[in-house]
């Protein structure tokens, strides 16, 4: 062992620096540059434009003003628009813990008859895309009056975070060790007490984790939204798809002040979501089905 | 473990109480009916509403007369066709080009996490503000055709925005990512001395893509084809903003959001929506089952 080891990673280096530098190495590289430059070319001009005067057949505009935020913010009643976006989120976020965490603990706990269909159930949402089951969704929230307002938009929402929520929390609770438990019932604690006192300490990473990743989900949630939202009830993004559908009301830098506004939130999110999971959760909603 | 003690207490209540718990089904279970009440009441319930709205036309004649309507007409049935045609090859090259990349960058390297977090800021932005920043970025007077018009490639600015093309960059500004991560996941899960062990068998890197790498790969790749797939699929808001909504790119999605919205004809736009979803399960359907195909069992890694 002792002889081997020090030869080892010195071949393993070896071996990637000359991957590195092969054309093939270059060209994935190339790629991955020319990526990035699309994605600064696509928030740098957005952001460009939000702060430029005039600009027209140049490469940058002719002066910068801050101009376009205040009319923004007027114009669009942002104020009001922030306000419902978080009322939104907290709502979604709050509801789908207090649903999603009891129904992850059974899955996780339990094995019963029918687990799976139950399962099945939980992962159809969230595997189907938002706008196929979003307009039959709508159909029956209009006819029961609940769309069109705020009630709507976070039902709505909640479809597929509570199972985003159960997805997630599942496998977090698998891992606590079930004998704290039964050492808690053995001293006389009822399922409520073992929830509150012994389950809910453990758990508050893996709340935090999910409620954040359901919070950035939410924010940046349009389908949904979109479908089920009325004039006082619009989130930011639903609010930006508004503004650039009926271009040329509103100056092209108004929207894109407002798409900066909507940018600083999902960014401050994102980083806010990257101190508690890593970025690969933010994409794999489900990272597996569950048995094959 | 017996939950739920408060209720049934009588002799006769207990025997089937213990038969129940035998079997699993205790007072515990209580904990998944709020969950269940959500997901049938918002989530079955209404799909099963949308169908059967389907089946009872506005206009009358038959139950099958949306689905009729849908399929004569050319403007509506065409939306399928164009759906497809830029949900696939998008799917496809993003799977497609992830795949090489991630397979360079699946060992440690400095600045990987910043690299995927680097990835993870389309996704998160979403596709409207893709949609504002390629509308931006792609047009006739933005950064990137200046730049091709300057190093004299194009002399005039090419047409990227308000047609195929600006929907699909789209789905590949938000898409790629998605796949690249997903896939970046599932190579690091396979275990790395299954190809030293080829190496010392004298495997060039080449045979060793395609006999291990490749072959443990596959299922994930299916999967990942079949999650981008769906995103792509389903695109709506770039496919309004960024492209041509009435003509080229009026996809199914648009269709049956102006039957619901614009017409408010629901039953029809409950039909486009089942339409959706069918053609949608039936490319998947497909995709897992070329999958099945291939070996299922450990990829012997973290993962």
């Amino acid at each position: 062992m002792t002889t081997l080891n020090p030869t080892a990673p010195t071949t393993a280096t070896g071996t990637r620096r000359r991957i590195v530098a092969s054309p093939g190495g270059w060209l994935v590289w190339g790629a991955v540059v020319l990526f990035m430059v699309f994605l600064v070319g696509i928030v740098g001009s957005v952001l460009v434009n939000s702060f430029g005067t005039r600009w027209f057949g140049t490469w940058l505009p002719e002066g910068a003003t801050t101009q376009w935020y205040s009319q923004a913010w007027t114009d669009f009643s942002l104020m009001s628009v922030i306000i419902v976006t978080l009322e939104v989120a907290a709502a979604v976020v709050v509801l789908s813990v207090l649903v999603g965490v009891p129904a992850s603990y059974v899955l996780a706990r339990r094995d019963f008859p029918g687990k799976k269909v139950v399962y099945l159930a939980f992962l159809l949402p969230i595997m189907m895309p938002p706008i196929t089951y979003g307009i039959p969704l709508a159909t029956v929230l209009y006819k029961f009056n609940l769309a069109g307002n705020i009630t709507g938009v976070i039902l709505a929402n909640l479809v597929p975070c509570v199972p985003f929520v159960i997805l997630t929390m599942t496998p977090f609770i698998e891992q606590i060790d079930p004998a704290i438990e039964r050492a808690a019932r053995m001293s006389g604690a009822r399922t409520f007490a073992i929830f509150t006192r012994i389950l809910a300490p453990l758990l508050v990473p893996g709340i935090l984790a999910s409620s954040i990743l359901v919070l950035v989900r939410t924010v940046g949630m349009f389908e949904l939204t979109f479908l089920t939202a009325g004039p006082d009830s619009s989130t930011l993004v639903v609010a930006l798809f508004n503004s650039m559908n009926a271009a040329g009301i509103r100056a092209q830098q108004s929207v894109d002040a407002m798409a900066v506004i909507y940018m600083a939130v999902m960014m401050v999110l994102l980083v806010i979501a990257l101190r508690f999971v890593n970025p690969t959760q933010l994409v794999a909603q489900v990272k597996e089905e569950p048995e094959p | 473990m017996t939950g739920g003690a408060a209720t049934g207490r009588a002799p006769t209540g207990l025997s089937l109480r213990h038969r129940l718990a035998e079997r699993g089904v205790d007072g515990q279970l209580l904990l998944l009916v709020p969950a269940m009440v959500f997901v049938i009441g918002l989530f079955v319930y209404p799909f099963l509403y949308g169908l059967g709205l389907s089946f009872q036309p506005t206009k009358g004649g038959g139950a099958f007369a949306d689905y009729q309507r849908f399929f004569s007409d050319a403007f509506q049935r065409d939306t399928i066709w164009k759906t497809l045609k830029l949900s696939i090859p998008a799917a496809l090259f993003n799977v497609l080009a992830s795949v090489p990349i991630a397979y360079r960058m699946r060992g440690r390297f400095r600045g990987k996490r910043l690299v995927t977090t680097l990835l993870v800021i389309p996704i998160t932005l979403g596709t409207v503000l893709t949609a504002e920043g390629l509308l931006n970025f792609l047009g006739p007077a933005g950064w990137f055709n200046r730049t091709l018009m300057s190093l004299g490639l194009v002399d005039q600015p090419i047409r990227l925005i308000n047609n195929y093309w600006g929907v699909f960059f789209s789905l590949v500004i938000t898409g790629f990512p998605f796949a690249f991560l997903l896939i970046l996941s599932y190579l690091s899960g396979i275990d790395p001395s299954l190809e030293r062990a080829a190496a010392t068998l004298g495997a060039d890197w080449r045979a060793r893509f395609r006999r291990i790498t490749l072959p443990l790969l596959a299922p994930g790749l299916a999967t990942t084809f079949c999650l981008t797939f769906v995103l792509a699929f389903s695109v709506f808001p770039s496919a309004i903003l960024v492209g041509d909504p009435t003509g080229t790119t009026r996809v199914i999605s648009i269709a049956a959001y102006q039957a619901a919205y614009e017409q408010y004809d629901y039953p029809f736009a409950s039909a486009i929506a089942m339409i959706m979803g069918a053609v949608e399960l039936i490319v998947i359907g497909v995709v897992l089952l070329w999958r099945s195909r291939f070996y299922a069992g450990s990829t012997g890694g973290k993962g």
